[in-house]
């Protein structure tokens, strides 16, 4: 068992490191592209160069993010709020799946830029029509996430509680809900990383503030180095988001993370 | 000795399939009957229209109205039922659940819970608050052997352990009659021993009228009381069998010649 568990570590331990020296060496070769010249100056910036960037526009960017956050985590709180009720009814009425469902589906097809535009003109220049854009995005994946892990739910499980009489609201609370956690939160890191890159898509179309929009005053002002600090500042961003997620994940489900009993 | 449940001439088919014909069945209070037959006979079926989760296309489930669940919340194991009300009515129970406790095939414990909410589970279900279901559980769990492991969750308990829950949360269900369909099959062997030992005693102190599927010849005549051969296509009760053996049993009976001739009258009928 000894060696079993050291061999977790060290993979573990190589699941960092080895990401790690690629994400560098990549640094390094774009960095000797830069300094060598290869490429031209005005095209592809070096890493330092942006680094620079990013800490001179350091407060500038903050509060932009701040906007940017803020309808993220609007949007994603009314998408989770939204996706949890409409999967709760797809489960327990079949009318409801059988007419939402396809629905569903084909809304997913429309890509966010495309209506990103009309959202702007039915709701202004504010942070309406961004926080209703991520309410899409983020809004599937969790609704169809949830309905998924509510139906994968064992027959026998709920056999077992009909035996014991239990009313339909206590199936779903002591059985359904908790087995479709799982699902649900990775639904969630999925919706996370789309309500960023959708808060930023409908701010590049018209807005005041957020990253969106200085990403596009940038782009105007051709200052790439700024352009490039911007899209790692919003990769961070996702990655964050993720990373709570799955820290409250952990928080919610301590009993996936435990070790089974050796027998 | 008293009859509590009864099914009479059930009789049940899935489509054009005849699976179960003119079933009859009674259980004594405190007694444990096997089933006994090879898989795929009809067994599991058997068992959900006792419990009332399916309606048999004829025939009924008849239990004993003094040991209905309403008025019969076990607050004292110990105590003896009541002898004197032997002429009371049977309840129609036809595909009406909660009255039987019901154990199914695998242990179906709930990973998100704590092995203590897993136990209690009926009594919140049956509307006790969660400290107080929490409470008398785990009044429970010494003699069930479970001592210990209250906040632990399932996962981080072997399959033995497991199943004592399971058997314990079926206890708490609070009925007079338990269905276990196959309680051990999962188990190897040695746990298995360890187990039916455990279980005998158990059984003994809390005496829950019981009926069992197993598959398993010398686990049937090692526990029961008596034994169905439920058998054929559609399945009926062909054989009924007596072990008329003080218990709990020891492996000493188990390498008894009356051991084996119990089994070759068994293994004969089948």
């Amino acid at each position: 068992m000894s060696k079993k568990y050291s061999d977790n570590k060290n993979k573990k331990y190589m699941d960092i490191v080895v990401p790690c020296i690629v994400l560098v060496a990549v640094l390094v070769i774009w960095q000797l592209a830069c300094t060598f010249s290869l490429v031209p100056s005005y095209m592809l910036p070096s890493p330092v160069r942006v680094v620079k960037a990013f800490i001179n526009d350091f407060d500038l960017l903050m509060q932009h993010a701040k906007t940017t956050l803020t309808e993220a985590v609007l949007g994603m709180v009314l998408g989770v709020l939204l996706g949890f009720v409409s999967a709760a009814l797809m489960d327990a009425f079949k009318v409801v799946r059988q007419g939402l469902y396809p629905l569903l589906v084909l809304t997913q097809t429309i890509p966010p830029v495309a209506i990103a535009p009309l959202l702007i003109l039915w709701f202004s220049y504010g942070i309406a029509p961004k926080v209703v854009l991520v309410v899409l995005v983020s809004y599937f994946p969790i609704a169809i996430g949830l309905l998924e892990g509510f139906e994968s739910v064992d027959c026998d499980l709920i056999f077992l509680l009909k035996s014991m009489n239990a009313s339909r609201w206590q199936i779903f609370w002591h059985v359904k809900f908790p087995s479709a956690l799982g699902e649900f939160f990775s639904g969630l890191k999925i919706a996370a990383s789309y309500s960023i890159v959708g808060a930023v898509i409908a701010e590049w179309l018209g807005g005041f503030n957020g990253l969106g929009v200085y990403m596009t005053r940038v782009k105007k002002s051709m200052s790439y180095d700024k352009m490039f600090a911007v899209i790692f500042f919003v990769s961070a961003i996702s990655l964050i988001l993720m990373a709570v997620i799955k820290l409250i994940q952990k928080k919610a489900m301590p009993y996936k993370y435990i070790r089974k009993q050796d027998e | 000795m008293q009859k509590i449940l009864c099914a009479n001439n059930i009789s049940k088919s899935y489509g054009d399939k005849e699976v179960l014909k003119d079933i009859n069945l009674t259980l004594d209070e405190g007694e444990l009957v096997c089933l006994l037959g090879v898989s795929g006979v009809g067994k599991t079926t058997l068992f959900n229209i006792l419990s009332g989760l399916m309606k048999p296309d004829s025939g009924e489930v008849l239990l004993k109205k003094s040991y209905s669940n309403d008025e019969r919340r076990k607050e004292d194991i110990d105590k003896e039922y009541d002898t004197e009300s032997f002429e009371d009515d049977f309840l129609d129970i036809t595909g009406v659940s909660g009255h039987i406790s019901y154990m199914l095939q695998k242990d179906l414990l709930l990973p998100h819970k704590i092995v203590i909410d897993n136990a209690a589970l009926p009594l919140v279900i049956s509307g006790m608050s969660k400290k107080e279901a929490r409470d008398k559980a785990a009044s429970y769990f010494e003699r069930f052997g479970l001592s210990g492991t209250e906040k632990k969750y399932p996962v981080q308990l072997s399959g033995g352990m497991r199943q004592r829950v399971a058997l314990l949360r079926t206890y708490l269900c609070g009925n007079s009659v338990a269905l276990l369909d196959e309680p051990f099959s999962a188990l190897d062997t040695l746990t298995r021993a360890s187990v039916h030992e455990w279980y005998l005693k158990v059984m003994e102190e809390i005496k829950l009228s019981t009926l069992f599927i197993t598959h398993d010849i010398d686990e049937a005549i090692l526990i029961s009381d008596r034994i169905c051969i439920l058998k054929g296509q559609p399945a009926g009760i062909t054989d009924e069998i007596v072990i008329d053996e003080p218990k709990p049993r020891g492996q000493d009976f188990v390498l008894s010649d009356k051991f084996l001739e119990y089994k070759r009258r068994i293994k004969l009928m089948l």
